[in-house]
């Protein structure tokens, strides 16, 4: 599945400084959708190369770390249980950084 | 607008909770209220016009620094004064003032930014930088001292600096982008510290209005959540790296704590702030009395101001002078007079180190 990846915030830091990732998050056998539970677990092996703490707590993102998918905050879709499709857009901001 | 209406299916088929028109865009922490972009705005700078005329921040015709750093909270600030002052003519002259402290590869990258809000919200920007002021940039006083207590020399010269920026741009007021998250933040740091004359005063919206130049805060109740939601929707263009030197580990723990109880409870934010302003101090308890510095005139509780203490011993080579606890010291042996001096501003009103606002 094609997913668009920003990171923002300072966040970006977390991944060769690079703020945009185009992707393609393979669906695991059995599964048929896509949830943000699961892109949070394959973004963290694939794209954070240092510090994953910063970005994630347990199995979601650390508080202080905004989520939008489509532009959309991800407390009014469901957060990890959002369903992701094709050509969505999945923004990361932290609020942690400076002032 | 395929793209809206798949939003809609995954956020539900609710609407926006004000206007009952457009698909929500976010849910507002303060009030759990699901809002579109729109009535966002609306609410967001609302909500500030109503701080402001609530507590009287300014009168007509007053000249206004905003403390600006290039991050998130005061280009936000920056933005939202400007738009406020021009759409309820306030009639204020606002300026942007910002502290060069010297940080190779941190704080040259964010004057870029505040140099470019300068053109972008047409704000004369002046910039004071510790060199000038001190002698001493961040970089020469690492070298020195080295990593430990590098956040102390840093946030004693920002608070003067910021003053002294102040007094050259005659200005009135000067408004910082302390937000409710910080605030609550203090107000915890102060209770872990037992620092009963900053609890008491760490949440007034006004500090300082005995000394020279007043400072306020007008994002006091405004979530971080919505200022970061703000500039990301209305896309401006701000700058987020950590300082290069490392962060107060302390103040990092206490910020954390509260992230966690906001995802909780999104109101203990609001609530910590109300239970800092209604901390009741007994009369019996010792405050420091204020006075000015002897050496260079700034105000200070002591003889000389922190920023005194910490050049003279840059200065003289001793660059412990004037770090560390010295109450215990105090207590145990009266004859210490170095400790008993630099109890005064012990403790930094500030937020995680190379932000400028404190």
């Amino acid at each position: 599945m094609h997913i668009t990846l920003e990171f923002g915030g300072g966040l970006e830091l977390l991944c060769d400084s690079v703020k945009i990732h185009n992707v393609d998050v393979e669906l695991k056998k059995g599964l048929e959708k896509l949830t943000m539970k699961d892109l949070l677990a394959w973004v963290r092996t694939n794209l954070i190369k240092e510090r994953p703490e910063m970005f994630m707590k347990g199995d979601t993102v650390r508080p202080g770390v905004l989520v939008l998918v489509n532009d959309c905050d991800w407390e009014l879709s469901g957060q990890l249980e959002t369903t992701l499709q094709e050509k969505d857009v999945v923004v990361f901001i932290s609020t942690l950084h400076g002032g | 607008m395929e793209e809206g209406n798949t939003i809609a299916k995954r956020a539900g088929s609710r609407l926006c909770c004000l206007c009952n028109e457009r698909k929500p865009a976010l849910k507002r922490p303060k009030t759990l209220e699901q809002i579109c972009r729109d009535c966002f705005y609306n609410v967001f700078e609302e909500e500030i016009h109503q701080v402001i005329v609530g507590n009287h921040l300014f009168k007509d015709g007053e000249r206004v620094a905003i403390g600006a750093s290039g991050g998130k909270d005061s280009t936000v600030l920056a933005y939202v004064m400007s738009e406020l002052n021009r759409r309820h003519n306030y009639g204020l002259d606002l300026f942007l003032l910002s502290v060069d402290e010297g940080i190779t590869g941190y704080r040259d990258d964010s004057l870029e930014t505040v140099k470019r809000n300068e053109v972008q919200y047409g704000l004369p920007l002046k910039i004071v930088s510790y060199k000038d002021l001190y002698g001493w940039t961040m970089d020469e006083i690492v070298k020195v001292i080295g990593l430990k207590n590098n956040c102390t020399f840093c946030g004693v010269f920002r608070r003067q600096a910021l003053d002294r920026g102040a007094a050259y741009l005659k200005v009135d007021k000067l408004v910082t982008g302390h937000n409710a998250d910080d605030i609550a933040e203090t107000v915890l740091l102060n209770i872990l510290r037992g620092d009963v004359a900053r609890l008491s005063r760490c949440t007034s919206i006004t500090t300082g209005e005995d000394g020279p130049i007043p400072r306020c805060k007008p994002f006091k109740y405004t979530y971080e959540k919505e200022i970061v939601m703000y500039a990301y929707f209305k896309k401006l263009d701000y700058f987020s790296t950590e300082c290069i030197y490392s962060p107060n580990a302390y103040r990092g723990f206490a910020r954390e704590f509260i992230k966690d109880l906001e995802r909780m409870r999104p109101r203990a934010i609001v609530d910590i702030i109300k239970s800092g302003e209604n901390f009741r101090i007994s009369t019996s308890t010792k405050m420091p009395e204020q006075g000015t510095c002897e050496r260079c005139g700034y105000i200070s509780s002591q003889k000389w101001c922190k920023a005194c203490v910490l050049l003279e011993g840059l200065n003289r080579g001793l660059p412990k002078l004037g770090i560390g606890r010295s109450r215990c010291l105090e207590n145990s042996n009266d004859n210490r007079k170095e400790a008993k001096r630099n109890d005064g501003d012990r403790i930094i009103e500030s937020k995680q180190c190379g932000s400028l606002d404190f």
